[in-house]
């Protein structure tokens, strides 16, 4: 089909999907759909409107400002601990979900999977619970000595009922001498968890890197880099830091996936930051590169061709030696994932893919599923901003389906006209798709398996998008009795 | 590297010597007790473990940690999908909506339906009322539910939003578009009581707004007619078998919100909402003789309406065990003025019969328990009527009037009772001190208690919500006699399970890994 029937094909579907909606939602809807083509000069991915208000009364997809600072950012510090500030839900809902691997002892030096809330009652409302958080910073340093630090992670409530969490934690800060960050991501600032990772980002500034403590005996080498916006999900970071360490680079720091809160002051002492997820710490990186004058580069980890491309561009910052030793390594692993490409891409080659993610993953993965034959037809961002969008633009190679921040009820009607082989997209979205007989694969969780960054674990994506697809159980959907 | 013959994920591809190394390397960085003086970890691990660091923990009144709780409007959500065509409306952020989905997405392994009308910081300023008119609009153009049932989240409920006339308006800006759809609202502040309140407030709302009748007039009356409410019931099978008994009675007995079907829906075709109560029956529930709680501590403001507004006979039933069985079976035998038909007779003599079979595992035998208020009641009741000893009885929402009361009356029947106690209010990170310090054989509860298996080494039995790393086990029954079969047999055979695993070492305790037991 040429790229002009696709995309006219495409418009057409938009316009179908948007009739169901009254006149004022389906204005702001479809500034966030388009199509978007390889060649196309003013696609959607320029036009796109994004970062936007979410149409009251849909199933959006999206989090809120706390889901993007504790949630995100955050909560994968491991050595210290971080409050869910105000009623039980939140903490509760978003306890131990993320699978950000880290490596410690739960409960003694280490907490991540834990939750630790203030469990706000109607008391704390009214009269505030100023009180109570201080009381509490208190018995988490008698109950846990071994915490390098606390985060106040404020839900909803409390910026509204004028609670002074950043004068409670300056407060203790001084009294204890420890890392008390007092951050205001109260669920309903921003449109999404966005404005959550900026805030997030905003507080490890103030709050964070200013600490020289460890930086003053800091031994630099000209080989120090940090990797930051990878948050371990399923070992993710680990197998991208091996391959840093194999080129001759030292990792000195880790944001904010298996993180101490070391790694995070000393990260400013990197030659260079390297950035996997721009959406949610360029914020922080910016900041470093004018207050401390450390460059930053994006990299890509995703598939063999993104990362040998990524791992080039990362070794022409330094010296020859480390070209050189980038080169060994790119073929040491190159060797394997044409191993692991002749054994899947036959299984999967043509296979079409629609994806809905957030962050980094609806233009980063496009290169891993390419590697493996598969095509991206549509894809979109939960909480991206222009500069996604624009970004994506590079990754597409055939007409593709760009949605916003869309909703259950566009992506199913998407997904039931575009009939793509595979659906990528989150949890709540999951076993809609495999009830309709579609194979799908969470692409935040990496679906319980994992890691997906770096040459290992391209190989265990190309295993568990053969598995998806071609598993035996998606031919049982029709009974033997039932008309096609 | 990956052998490309045997690919590995994390769980192996991290044991290789290559990344071992990486994470030796990566301490030199890293600030964590861990990496910097490990001797610490363990002389504090081990403290945590003490009487001395139970008594500390026990005394925390500030922090929560590892609560057994969640907040209101996930159980309005589920309340809401009791009934046929409802779609949970939560006024408030997306982001609570959000977290409710995946939560019992990751329980049920089930599409779940709730949407939000998105409040943010211009609602927070202006009030929500906006959002509420295009939100109400929205939702109905594009989901079609025959009903919405509108909860709050506590930014709603901080700022002061009011539900009732925010409905009203709503409803008449929509040009005609809502008129036919009942909308029911309840407050449900996050800040107040727990999931198990929000399930109240939400059925207490729908059932309110859909038995609505003018001053002086009288609802039509079917007084043989018997409302059931499950409650907040994560079981399917309990659902199922709660309604197969009530039809041996009589065809006059209903469920009121009945969420079965909604997370169990078939492959094939995806379809928003399956199932739930028909709103034509859920109209008439105020005419009915008399309504059964199945859990009483989930229905109490419910109840209030019941028993006050309506003046309908109320009775509480929990059909988890022998004996709260027998009474919901008695219960529906005196309502209906029926004998209890043979086929139950012969249930429960299977299961007697099995419990018979199975007693000396379970007797004797310690348990840690935690959950709502009425699942504690049943299970733990359920541990006592085979003789085992529910040690530590966790209850985290537990309800402040009566409710440890009416568990210690279950424990006094406790062969071991000076053994039991009861801790109301307490966390998970209590709960493993009170391991520590007085441990017990094995526990029952959520997929929260795994942390606690890994730090005590105490098996886990997962009976309770959520679970999320295990499949399945919610579309069985923990009600009825069938139900307390599933808990026999789960129970007994972990206590097997535990035997084997004690008993399987080669040569030395070999000679106790029977294969008949």
């Amino acid at each position: 089909m040429t790229t002009e029937t696709l995309l006219s094909q495409h418009e057409a579907v938009i316009a179908e999907v948007l009739e169901a909606y009254p006149e004022k939602a389906k204005k702001s809807r479809e500034k966030h759909l388009g199509v978007d083509t390889p060649e196309g000069v003013k696609g959607a991915c320029d036009a796109t409107k994004s970062n936007k208000q979410t149409v009251p009364g849909v199933m959006s997809q999206r989090g809120c400002a706390y889901a993007g600072s504790k949630g995100v950012v955050w909560g994968p510090i491991k050595d210290m601990i971080h409050i869910s500030h105000g009623p039980i839900g939140c903490g509760q809902y978003s306890r131990a979900g993320r699978r950000n691997y880290y490596i410690g002892t739960t409960g003694v030096d280490t907490y991540v999977t834990m939750n630790f809330s203030t469990d706000y009652n109607e008391k704390d409302i009214v009269f505030g619970g100023d009180k109570k958080l201080k009381a509490a910073l208190a018995e988490i340093d008698a109950l846990f000595p071994l915490n390098n630090g606390i985060s106040i992670q404020s839900e909803c409530p409390i910026g509204l009922i004028g609670d002074d969490i950043q004068a409670v934690a300056k407060g203790y800060k001084k009294e204890s001498g420890k890392p008390t960050v007092a951050v205001s991501c109260e669920g309903f600032r921003g449109v999404s968890q966005s404005l959550g990772h900026h805030i997030a980002n905003d507080m490890i500034r103030d709050e964070v890197l200013p600490d020289n403590s460890y930086k003053k005996d800091f031994e630099s080498t000209p080989y120090d880099v940090a990797i930051i916006g990878d948050y371990n999900i399923g070992g993710d970071a680990w197998s991208s830091r091996i391959l840093l360490e194999e080129m001759g680079l030292r990792v000195i720091a880790q944001w904010s996936g298996d993180a101490t809160y070391k790694e995070l002051t000393i990260a400013p002492k990197a030659k260079i930051n390297l950035l996997h997820c721009y959406r949610s710490m360029n914020y922080v990186v910016r900041h470093m590169e004018q207050e401390f004058g450390v460059p930053w580069m994006e990299y890509n980890f995703f598939g063999p061709s993104k990362t040998t491309e990524s791992l080039r561009k990362i070794a022409a910052f330094f010296d020859e030696s480390i070209q050189a030793k980038t080169e060994a390594v790119i073929a040491k692993y190159t060797a394997m994932t044409d191993a692991v490409v002749a054994k899947y891409r036959p299984k999967l080659e043509g296979k079409t893919v629609m994806l809905y993610v957030g962050g980094l993953r609806p233009r980063h993965v496009i290169g891993a599923y390419e590697d493996l034959g598969m095509k991206i037809i549509g894809t979109g961002y939960e909480f991206g901003h222009g500069d996604d969008y624009k970004r994506t633009k590079d990754e597409l190679n055939s007409t593709t389906l760009i949605y916003d921040d869309t909703n259950e009820y566009e992506l199913e009607q998407f997904v039931k006209r575009l009939k793509p082989d595979l659906v990528a997209s989150g949890v709540k979205e999951k076993y809609v798709f495999q009830k309709m007989g579609l194979p799908f694969r969470q692409m935040h969780s990496w679906d319980y398996s994992g890691p997906y960054h770096g040459y290992d674990a391209f190989a265990i994506f190309a295993k568990d998008m053969d598995l998806a697809l071609n598993s035996p159980v998606w031919a049982h959907t029709k009974a033997p009795w039932e008309s096609n | 590297m990956q052998d490309v013959e045997n690919i590995v994920n994390g769980q192996k591809l991290f044991l290789k010597p290559e990344y071992q190394e990486v994470f030796k390397n990566k301490k030199q960085f890293e600030s964590n007790t861990g990496s910097t003086n490990p001797e610490k970890v363990i002389e504090i691990a081990k403290w945590t473990t003490t009487w001395e660091y139970r008594e500390k923990n026990l005394a925390r009144e500030h922090i929560t940690i590892n609560p057994a709780k969640a907040c209101q409007p996930l159980g309005a959500v589920m309340a809401a999908l009791g009934f046929e065509n409802t779609m949970p409306y939560v006024h408030g952020s997306h982001g609570c909506v959000a977290y409710f989905r995946s939560y019992f997405t990751r329980h049920f392994k089930e599409p779940t339906p709730c949407v939000s009308d998105s409040m943010s910081e211009s609602a927070a300023v202006f009030g929500g009322l906006s959002n509420m008119k295009e939100g109400l609009r929205n939702c109905k153009a594009l989901y079609k539910p025959d009903m919405i049932a509108v909860s709050t989240t506590c930014m709603a409920e901080v700022i002061g939003d009011d539900l009732n006339a925010f409905v009203i308006g709503a409803r008449k800006d929509a040009e005609g578009e809502l008129d036919n759809t009942p909308i029911p609202a309840a407050h449900t502040p996050s800040f107040v009581g727990s999931h198990i309140t929000g399930y109240d407030n939400m059925m207490n709302a729908i059932l309110q707004e859909l038995n609505m009748v003018e001053e002086g007039v009288e609802a039509p009356k079917d007084a043989e007619r018997i409302n059931i409410i499950p409650g907040f019931e994560s079981y399917l099978g309990s659902l199922k078998e709660v309604k197969k008994i009530a039809s041996m009675f009589s065809d006059k007995i209903v469920m009121i919100g009945d969420h079965e079907d909604q997370w169990n829906t078939p492959a094939g075709e995806y379809k928003l909402f399956a199932g739930g109560t028909p709103l034509s029956v859920a109209k008439t529930a105020r005419g009915a003789g008399t309504t059964i709680s199945l859990q009483k501590y989930s229905t109490q403001a419910t109840a209030k309406t019941i028993k006050g507004e309506w003046k309908q006979n109320y009775v509480t039933c929990n059909p988890i065990g022998l004996g709260g069985t027998d009474e919901f079976v008695m219960k529906l035998s005196e309502l209906t003025g029926k004998p209890v038909p043979a086929e139950l007779t012969k249930l429960r003599g299977q299961l007697v019969d099995a419990m018979q079979d199975s007693y000396p595992y379970m007797h004797g035998k310690k348990f840690a328990i935690w959950g709502d208020p009425d699942f504690l009641l049943g299970v733990v009741s359920f541990l006592v009527e085979m003789g085992a000893i529910p040690v530590h009885v966790l209850c985290h929402n537990a309800p402040r009037k009566n409710w440890e009361k009416e568990m210690q009356a279950i424990l006094d029947k406790c062969t071991f009772k000076e053994e039991c106690h009861i801790w109301a209010g307490k966390d998970l990170w209590h709960l493993r001190s009170l391991l520590f310090t007085e441990p017990v054989d094995f526990m029952i509860g959520n997929v929260y208690g795994k942390e606690l298996y890994r730090d005590t080494k105490i098996p886990l039995i997962r009976i309770g919500f959520p679970i999320f790393d295990r499949h399945h086990l919610h579309r069985y029954s923990i009600s009825g006699y069938e139900g307390a079969l599933n808990l026999l047999t789960w129970i007994t055979n972990s206590v097997l399970d535990a035997l084997d695993e004690e008993t399987k070492e080669i040569a030395k305790t070999d000679y106790f890994f029977d294969c008949v037991r």
